[in-house]
């Protein structure tokens, strides 16, 4: 049965995020902008409690399994599970406030979703249990490397196995909180690493480095374009050496389509690409609010229901804005819906990402147009906005990306149909 | 909760409508568009299936448990991408029952549902259109005015659909500032059915300048009776049911140039192989998908009794964006074929620009 009905925990989850939006993250949104690599404490003090008890509910279910109780039992009151949903909602909400803080938001991340989605019960506890106890903690994942940006599989960070251990080799860039999770709190990183190059994707595996461990350190902390407030960092591994049980997943390499491997790190972006759609659309609220706003006071109101030709053409931009915006943020909704209906959504979700990352780029970018010389002053927040959307449109995947996978499954081709 | 799955009876209804027309419809589109006449066992066929009927309640003379504005959309893409001149024709008695069933009063309820739960398709239609390049539906030039008892009409309409054979023509006009709906026989006085328009696209449906020309009528014809029409409401109706048959516009041409461009073979391969057409192909098939949910959830508000002008409103502007850019790019993705007649992609294209004018001629 078709519906747009928001379940009532999310309105009221929403309502607690909004509060801290408005009060932990606008009032700073140009401090840390302007003064990077600093941490944003007032909003991870404000949010830590709130993440300890999401990942102790999940480390409470691991020790349940790990104790032999039944797995997959469902949640007696029958009440139907969202988080994806749920989700979305709270990014949406956090990136209105501000995308920069948002991303330091304490725990682990996706390193956290690809440990809950890969790993062991056991390998749950031992990883997870640091989030759900303490001070504020990160993780990470890092992926991306000099050579390998869109294309994963051309990784070269190496795993070989020593014993009881796997070393790690090789330099990972662009991790966003890879300074947080290693260096500034006992958190860890979900390290992607090829145990067999000769293998190609089948041979890339992930590995959980916690922080402290010898042979890992933070090279770079990257000076960007928007979203400063986000810690951005270099890895170098230099014979870091890790436990062998700290692979996550199968380490056959000829083992396909099983959840270990290549495979099941890219359904992460299942997940995490709706999400990363939801925090472009918080933001291209932000800008379009201001925009109505900014107008209203100037008497310019959105006349819905009026013939175009009574249009201005402020009204028409905004309008389109609207419209887009809209559009996505049903994009990004169908896709999370169906990660709670537990449907493939590798489809649905690049469609949302490429929708949405498109969308507001140009939404911040005409904000920042119309709002004309005051829109283009760091005296508001309009410029910060179409500078912090920008990354959307290329991180979990540039828009050229997904519109890539969007390709190739509409068209039923494989990677070497469709290039 | 967020649903985007159509009921059990939704989908059947879906499926019903899609053997339709994928085998009655498609195949006589073309020759539809060349004659300018749809084939009337097509259009009994299409009424046969009982879409207005399965709306109106029982104590009307049909079999249904009420509007569903969901519904309707989810039947109207499935038309439209069938053919949208012949979908229009199938639907257009929906121009009279819908508003009758949404805004009429008891009297006018009891009077006209029951004509449209017979078997045979009864022509009713609405005039509201108007000859002009900026037509404002909020602001029309036919003027209603009211005589003691009567409401008189005087104006000229554009785009009536099927205008020779209604029996009974929804006319919308200017009283006193603001539009209101009024139910005139189709013998009426002062009625003059004028030539038949001539159009890019929708070339089979047949629609017809109208001239009303102090057209007399009972006070009680004015659709809502004493208390009037809200025809904002109406209006919303109007334009999800517009976006709702661009999306099926879309989706016909965009599934026909993704299926000819994993065929069509250059330089050695398919030309999907190349990411300059495949990426169009990815961008029209998310442009579908997305205004299709702008639909959903502008036809579920309205379901709820909700205001869903900004919904509306916003599906139908960018409907009008859809369907324009996706049936173009469904003609440059066939290159030279698009543009000749034989293949379709140039059919939809024509039909295509006419989602931003058809405002007023879709219902359902």
């Amino acid at each position: 049965m078709i519906s747009f009905e928001i379940p009532e925990d999310i309105i009221q989850q929403r309502k607690l995020f909004e509060m801290v939006a408005r009060e932990v993250m606008r009032p700073y949104s140009r401090y840390y902008d302007e003064h990077e690599h600093e941490i944003p404490w007032e909003y991870v003090n404000r949010m830590w409690p709130v993440m300890k008890m999401e990942w102790a509910r999940r480390v409470t279910k691991a020790e349940k399994e790990l104790a032999g109780e039944a797995k997959g039992k469902k949640s007696g009151s029958g009440r139907k599970y969202h988080f994806n949903l749920q989700l979305v909602f709270m990014v949406e909400m956090l990136s209105w406030g501000d995308a920069g803080i948002y991303l330091c938001t304490p725990g682990p991340a996706l390193a956290g979703f690809a440990i809950d989605a890969a790993g062991t019960p056991e390998q749950k506890v031992r990883f997870l249990k640091r989030f759900a106890e303490g001070d504020p903690k990160w993780g990470a994942m890092a992926i991306t490397e000099p050579g390998a940006g869109s294309d994963v599989s051309a990784i070269t960070t190496t795993a070989v196995r020593d014993g009881d251990e796997w070393v790690i080799n090789g330099e990972k860039i662009f991790i966003t909180n890879g300074w947080l999770s290693l260096e500034a709190s006992d958190g860890l990183v979900v390290v992607w690493a090829t145990v067999d190059k000769s293998a190609g994707r089948a041979g890339i595996k992930s590995f959980v480095v916690p922080a402290g461990t010898p042979g890992v350190k933070v090279t770079k902390r990257e000076h960007k374009l928007g979203i400063r407030a986000s810690d951005t960092a270099a890895l170098v591994f230099e014979d870091c050496r890790i436990p062998a049980d700290n692979i996550l997943g199968s380490p056959e390499v000829q083992k396909r389509d099983t959840k270990a491997g290549f495979k099941a790190a890219m359904m992460t972006f299942d997940t995490s690409r709706p999400v990363v759609a939801a925090s472009a659309l918080g933001i291209g609220r932000a800008a379009i609010e201001f925009v109505k706003e900014k107008l209203r006071e100037q008497g310019v109101d959105i006349p819905y229901g009026a013939p175009k030709h009574k249009l201005t053409a402020v009204q028409r931009d905004v309008l389109q804005m609207e419209a887009l915006h809209k559009m996505a943020w049903l994009l990004t909704l169908r896709a999370a819906a169906m990660s709670d209906e537990r449907l493939p959504n590798a489809l649905e979700a690049s469609m949302a990402k490429v929708k949405a990352g498109k969308a507001v780029t140009w939404i911040t970018q005409k904000a920042v147009e119309i709002l004309g010389p005051l829109g283009y002053s760091t005296e508001y927040l309009a410029e910060k906005w179409m500078r912090d959307a920008k990354i959307n449109d290329i991180f979990e995947g540039t828009g050229q990306i997904n519109t890539l996978i969007v390709a190739r499954r509409i068209l039923g081709y494989s990677s070497r149909e469709l290039k | 909760m967020l649903s985007f799955t159509p009921s059990e009876e939704q989908q059947m209804l879906l499926d019903t409508l899609h053997k339709f027309a994928d085998s009655e419809m498609r195949a006589l589109a073309r020759e539809a568009d060349e004659t300018g006449e749809v084939p009337e066992h097509l259009v009994t066929t299409g009424w046969e299936m009982g879409l207005l009927p399965a709306v109106i309640p029982e104590a009307y003379g049909g079999f249904g448990e009420g509007h569903s504005m969901v519904t309707s959309v989810l039947a109207l893409e499935e038309l439209a991408w069938g053919d949208l001149s012949i979908a229009l024709h199938i639907l257009t008695p929906a121009l009279f029952a819908t508003p009758v069933l949404l805004e009429g009063d008891e009297a006018q309820k009891e009077t006209y549902l029951p004509r449209f739960c017979d078997e045979r398709f009864y022509p009713a239609t609405a005039a509201f259109v108007e000859p002009v390049f900026q037509f404002d539906p909020l602001a029309m030039q036919t003027s209603a005015k009211l005589e003691g008892d009567t409401y008189v009409l005087t104006g000229e309409k554009a785009y009536v659909p099927l205008a020779d054979k209604a029996e009974v023509i929804l006319v919308y006009a200017n009283e006193g500032g603001t539009t209101q709906a009024f139910i005139v026989p189709g013998n009426a006085e002062g009625i003059t059915v004028k030539a038949r328009e001539k159009l890019m696209g929708l070339r089979a449906f047949p629609m017809y300048r109208v001239e009303l020309d102090n057209v007399r009528i009972p006070k009680e014809n004015r659709l809502g009776g004493d208390a009037g029409a809200n025809i904002g409401r109406l209006l919303n109706y109007m334009r999800v049911a517009t976006a709702a048959v661009a999306v099926g516009l879309a989706r016909a041409s965009y599934e026909y140039a993704r299926e000819y461009a994993k065929e069509r073979v250059q330089f050695g391969e398919p030309i999907a192989h190349r990411q300059a057409i495949a990426f169009m192909l990815a961008e029209m098939a998310i442009d579908i998908d997305g205004l299709r949910l702008m639909t959903w959830e502008a036809a579920w508000k309205l379901d709820r009794g909700e205001d869903a002008t900004r919904e509306a409103y916003l599906a139908k502007l960018m409907a009008d964006d859809v369907a324009m850019e996706v049936t173009d790019r469904g003609v440059q993705i066939l290159g030279g074929y698009g543009y000749i007649r034989e293949y379709p992609a140039e059919l939809w294209l024509r039909n295509g620009r006419g989602i931003a004018t058809l405002e007023g001629v879709v219902l359902l």
